[in-house]
């Protein structure tokens, strides 16, 4: 797997926050999740999915 | 503003001399009529004038105070305004005074998330960029207009009409001494974001208002950091917003501080809460030990800039046409840029030199460049100041995530400053040329500088007028000699700066490549020809020499475009 050039990297965290906005406030949540799935089975491999899984709640739960 | 129990100019370092309204021969009926008349001397009306005189052309510049900015608004010069400050003969005591500074540092909660370096090849002469608070900017700046000699400099001189015709303009001018007529040629409107020119002549800036507000508050501290960029993301000195801190010179610190939404203006500009929330931010970068308040302000980003940049004969340079975020230090550099492109254009007109259209070319030149700094502004004022909860929820996702990752991190980069490029510009007929090199500055950009043997630079070797930069085997051969030739009948100011390539003899004049670097740093083989304009921006550039196409292109610099 090959990381995002970072003008791309860019472009997806602007996509990200404006669909986050369009979701609204009680709906983002939904909105990521789906969102998790959708890229989860895009890449299709449960390993690199779990460990960004993983990445992703480092420091977030509790 | 400033504490308690002091006046507007009462600064813990700098001394404000006091300019007195001058008598002016207008108050006993004289009636010449100025080429240029510039309203505003801060650094761009100023900068404008010195541009204007080093090809002798003389100018009235009027501003309405008695001395210079109440505070430091302005702070970080950029490696190109350097190289303007320079060409105008004003670089040395910026040089003397300033802090040059390379690097930063982003935080998040605490933790160092991102190192700031921006790229210092060493074949250049200034560093990426200088601390240097306004008003000796404006002062450095006014003992160069003090002394050249073409700059009737009228202080406490206020426009209260202007008057625009076909031929010229007429500005009425109120001052302490009296009040006149003063007619000119052409105006330039350095009048700053607020332009009594642009209001009067009823034209309106559009654009975008972000919603996000900043303190900029000036302390005086001995604290040991040395000069780079610090921003501090969700500190716990200032929990909800953003923190920036700048060293200047004289032990004068700058804090920038957001505010948290909702938070009320008129609240956070009181002295004892500036002094509440400076405090709390001194104390997580540790700095324990006493400090002083010099003076602060509230700031909020905006993108607005006007449709065009020239009305008639009038031309608005720096925040009068254009007024752009803090983040990226663009705003006193963009105005440095508008003085020094429409400079040397106004004066090859002025001497009759060149064709008026090639004023044409000012406008789209410097509002691609405002466009352009919108457009990295508006991102990085979105990361700076979150204007929406999609935006918050994505920035702190990207700041937590880089407390353990790299790939995140890039997001805090502040985009500062770079010079743009004029690829698109009348003036630049040939950007197809870039295709056939491999590497070197594209046509439109600011060229690379080098260190030549005699410990000098190249570009200190560039005219006022159109440059050449031509690699030869030793010397210049027969048909590049010719096209000199030729260019010089065209330019009276034209030099040539050919340059040796390396293992060839240089013959007199010819600067050597000893190392190959330059040709390296130009992507240059045998014949290889760069144009500069007198901004120094590449006009132009051939792989090999094509006559017609060179000609051409400085035919229309120099504005004698025969089409």
């Amino acid at each position: 797997m090959t990381a995002m050039p970072s003008e791309d990297f860019e472009a997806a965290y602007e996509s990200l926050a404006m669909a986050i906005d369009s979701a609204g406030p009680e709906r983002e949540a939904l909105l990521l999740t789906r969102l998790a799935l959708v890229l989860g089975h895009q890449l299709g491999d449960i390993a690199v999915f779990k460990s960004a899984i993983r990445t992703a709640l480092e420091g977030v739960a509790e | 503003m400033r504490p308690a129990g002091k006046g507007p100019l009462d600064s813990l370092y700098f001394h404000y001399p006091h300019f007195p309204a001058r008598h002016v021969p207008e108050l006993d009926g004289s009636a010449v009529r100025y080429p240029v008349v510039i309203v505003g001397a801060g650094p761009i009306g100023m900068t404008a004038s010195l541009v204007l005189a080093r090809y002798g052309i003389r100018s009235v510049l009027l501003d309405r105070k008695d001395t210079f900015n109440d505070g430091s608004r302005a702070l970080c010069v950029a490696r190109p305004s350097m190289h303007i400050l320079e060409r105008i003969g004003a670089v040395k005591p910026f040089l003397d005074k300033a802090l040059g500074w390379r690097f930063g540092r982003s935080y998040y909660r605490g933790e160092q998330i991102f190192r700031l370096e921006m790229p210092h090849p060493p074949g250049e002469k200034y560093l990426p960029m200088y601390n240097l608070q306004q008003q000796y900017i404006e002062q450095y700046l006014h003992d160069a207009v003090a002394a050249c000699g073409l700059v009737d400099m009228r202080w406490q001189s206020e426009l209260t009409g202007i008057e625009c015709g076909n031929d010229g303009v007429s500005l009425n001018i109120a001052s302490p001494a009296g009040d006149y007529r003063l007619d000119a040629d052409y105006v330039l409107a350095a009048d700053g974001a607020r332009s009594p020119v642009r209001t009067q002549l009823g034209l309106r800036m559009k654009g975008e208002n972000y919603e996000g507000k900043y303190v900029i508050a000036d302390i005086r501290m001995d604290h040991d950091f040395p000069t780079e960029r610090r921003a501090f993301f969700e500190p716990s000195g200032n929990p909800g917003g953003t923190v920036l801190i700048h060293k200047q010179p004289e032990n004068i610190w700058r804090v920038d501080y957001q505010l948290r939404e909702g938070e009320s203006e008129e609240a956070a500009l009181l002295e004892e809460n500036i002094r509440a929330r400076v405090g709390a931010i001194l104390g997580d970068i540790g700095h324990t030990k006493p400090w002083e308040l010099e003076w602060w302000s509230i700031y909020s980003a905006n993108t607005l800039c006007l449709d065009d940049y020239r009305h008639g004969r009038v031309f608005f340079i720096g925040d009068a046409a254009h007024i752009v975020p803090i983040f990226g230090v663009r705003g006193l550099n963009n105005g440095l840029a508008d003085a020094d492109n429409l400079g040397w254009k106004l004066a090859a007109v002025l001497h009759g030199e060149a064709d008026e259209k090639l004023l044409d070319s000012y406008s789209p030149e410097r509002r691609g460049a405002t466009l352009d700094v919108f457009a990295n502004a508006t991102k990085s004022t979105r990361f700076m100041t979150p204007p929406t909860r999609g935006w918050r929820l994505a920035r702190e996702a990207a700041l937590s995530l880089s407390l353990k990752h790299e790939f995140p991190r890039g997001l805090a980069n502040p985009r500062q400053m770079q010079p743009y490029t004029y690829s698109e510009s009348p003036l630049t007929p040939w950007p197809m040329r870039d295709a056939e090199f491999a590497g070197g500055p594209a046509s439109g950009s600011f060229p690379p500088n080098a260190r030549l043997a005699d410990g000098h630079f190249l570009l200190d070797r560039a005219g006022d007028g159109l440059t050449a930069i031509l690699f030869c085997d030793g010397s210049p051969g027969d048909e590049q000699a010719a096209l000199l030739a030729r260019l010089g009948q065209l330019d009276r100011r034209f030099v040539a700066l050919p340059v040796a390539l390396q293992g060839s003899a240089p013959t007199a004049g010819a600067i050597p490549d000893t190392d190959g670097e330059i040709a390296r740093l130009f992507g240059a083989q045998p014949h290889t020809f760069y144009l500069l304009r007198p901004d120094l921006h590449i006009a132009g550039r051939w792989k090999a020499l094509v006559a017609d196409e060179i000609l051409e292109t400085a035919r229309l610099c120099l504005g004698r475009a025969t089409s």
